[in-house]
């Protein structure tokens, strides 16, 4: 009897956590959602700020975001595939392979902050980008290195062996078989991981504040050597450094939302691909 | 050149380029570490490394003497970083074991991908929540006047940190044999008992390193402690304290600072320690969760 009570009293702290984590979500969105709401119109979607930033939109920012994700993607998914496939395909069990993988998964620990100093360094002085948007896209590709290439890599563990081994039997090269039997197969789930990994840039700060990211342009960025405004620095400054905070809350609000579906709207479209493909492969 | 040479000699230049993307996983992380050290050394010019790790105050532009003790930063981190594990720890633990093994697989597959979407709001997000939702609440509770403080960066680092100990707490639960519960169920043990006696105990250095991997994420996190701890620059006292941890005096300072100064290099060093802690903490968790795979092998 008391085995059950205790048991029972068990398996019910267990539910708290899980409900605590729910709650805890449930009161963000309900939050951003309910507020932020009231914010998002027309004119705040496609309009500058104006006024010191007490009226108008984000345009700048959206536009900005899409631009540093654009330049992300360009450096993380054709270096992240190719890693991915030497590591799978071509990589034996060597030392330097344990190596690789072990820098890896070290690289998506370091903190997103150390990527935003390596960039300063690097982008910004050594290779003199300057702060630009191509300085930041470039420091945010490398942080979603590790991301891409972890998820590139389990795309391609998926194929099954008899795809390579039926193009090899043919007298196709190696590169061949990759080619024509092996990527074709792996490509979509290449690309959700690789979504994936880009939303969690687009939502990245402190990579971005050094490398390119700037307080209030009242213009689009019209080259990559450009500075430009950016959804989650955006929130930042309406939060916590424009002079009038608390007057700005709603617009920082309707920020906050915005990014959110910007995030999460990237994620939906990855979680789409992914069901596209496990039905095709079933039927 | 005949046909085969030439197609040989195309196959291993491809092989080449491949490899060329393979390493380049090895030179970004150890060119992070050699430009962070190259751009860290020559502030030790001025700095004594005795007064950066040992003295807690940190003020590189008084007019007087400047001063550069990290102490205080490193404290408010670990600060922070405690208090977010004390919280995450435990509620981590008893979703993970929830989903594990009480939870209808339905269920599983409801709860799961809603911790994926608590993972993917940006941390300036939740920082902006820990001003506006938290900070009020918990001045309120605790009777203080502000409520951007240690114990709300805690809050934060710990809600960033769960995502992560979760799914793989779970994952190491659920790699335990299914006979090892069986078993336990045969000598009369409640599933209960089974999970706290067998199953944790079983999957231990697995749930172990989900801690470490959290807390290197909560030692890293930049965006939520700036924005939630108030970020002044006493020692702190307790965590009803404001805090400046190493990642927001970073984020504060590099931006106003100018280029190539002691202060600015002294950023850098900053950095510098903050990768060094992260790394090892990082280092450690993967040799104990390779160790655990290998032995399951």
């Amino acid at each position: 009897m008391k085995k059950k009570v205790i048991q029972f009293a068990g398996f019910f702290a267990l539910r708290v956590c899980v409900y605590l984590v729910l709650a805890v979500l449930l009161l963000f969105l309900y939050d951003i959602g309910s507020k932020g709401g009231g914010a998002i119109s027309w004119e705040f979607l496609t309009k500058a700020p104006h006024r010191g930033m007490t009226e108008g939109g984000i345009f700048p920012a959206i536009m900005g975001t899409f631009l540093v994700t654009i330049v992300t993607a360009a450096l993380a998914i054709p270096l992240g595939m190719f890693a991915a496939i030497y590591l799978n395909e071509y990589a034996k069990q060597t030392n330097l392979t344990r190596i690789i993988r072990l820098c890896i998964r070290n690289l998506s620990g370091v903190p997103s902050i150390v990527y935003g100093l390596f960039g300063v360094i690097l982008f910004v002085n050594i290779l003199k980008f300057g702060t630009s948007i191509l300085s930041a896209g470039l420091t945010l590709g490398l942080l979603t290195l590790p991301w891409t290439i972890t998820a590139s890599e389990e795309a391609l563990k998926t194929v099954p062996n008899s795809y390579r081994e039926g193009a090899l039997a043919l007298g196709a090269t190696k590169w061949q078989s990759i080619r024509t039997n092996v990527l074709p197969y792996a490509f979509p789930g290449m690309l959700t991981g690789t979504i994936l990994g880009l939303a969690r840039a687009a939502g990245e700060t402190a990579p971005i504040m050094f490398t390119g990211a700037a307080f209030y342009l009242p213009f689009l960025p019209k080259s990559l050597k450009d500075q430009f405004m950016a959804l989650p620095y955006h929130l930042y400054i309406m939060a916590t450094q424009h002079h009038d905070i608390l007057k700005v809350r709603p617009l920082a609000y309707g920020t906050a939302l915005v990014l959110i579906c910007f995030v999460l709207g990237m994620n939906m479209i990855a979680v789409v691909i992914r069901y596209r493909l496990r039905k095709k492969r079933r039927g | 050149m005949t046909k085969l040479a030439q197609r040989r000699f195309k196959e291993s230049a491809i092989r080449a380029f491949f490899f060329i993307n393979g390493v380049l996983a090895i030179l970004v992380l150890v060119g992070i570490f050699a430009l962070l050290l190259y751009s860290s050394v020559p502030a030790f010019r001025e700095i004594h490394i005795k007064e950066f790790f040992m003295s807690a105050s940190w003020d590189p532009t008084s007019p007087v003497k400047a001063e550069y003790g990290i102490l205080s930063m490193i404290v408010s981190t670990l600060m922070a970083t405690a208090g977010a594990l004390a919280i995450a720890i435990p509620v981590g633990l008893g979703v993970a074991a929830y989903l594990s093994d009480v939870a209808h697989w339905k269920i599983r597959e409801i709860v799961k991908p809603i911790i994926e979407i608590l993972a993917g709001i940006p941390s300036v997000v939740v920082g902006f929540l820990g001003i506006t939702l938290f900070g009020p609440i918990i001045a309120k509770i605790f009777g203080v006047t502000n409520g951007l403080n240690a114990i709300n960066g805690s809050i934060l680092l710990a809600i960033m940190a769960l995502p992560t100990i979760i799914s793989i707490s779970e994952d190491s639960l659920n790699a335990v044999p299914y006979s090892y519960y069986e078993g336990s169920l045969a000598l009369g043990a409640s599933r209960w008992q089974t999970l706290v006696r067998v199953k944790i105990p079983a999957a231990l250095s697995g749930i172990i390193a989900s801690f470490m991997l959290g807390m290197g994420r909560a030692i890293g996190e930049t965006m939520t402690v700036l924005m939630a701890t108030g970020n002044a620059r006493a020692f702190p006292h307790g965590f009803l304290s404001s805090i400046r941890t190493m990642t927001a005096n970073i984020a504060i300072e590099l931006g106003e600072v100018p280029y190539f100064t002691t202060h600015y290099y002294a950023l850098f060093a900053i950095g510098l320690v903050l990768f060094l802690m992260t790394f090892l903490v990082n280092l450690v968790a993967d040799i104990i969760l390779h160790k655990y795979q290998e032995r399951e092998q």
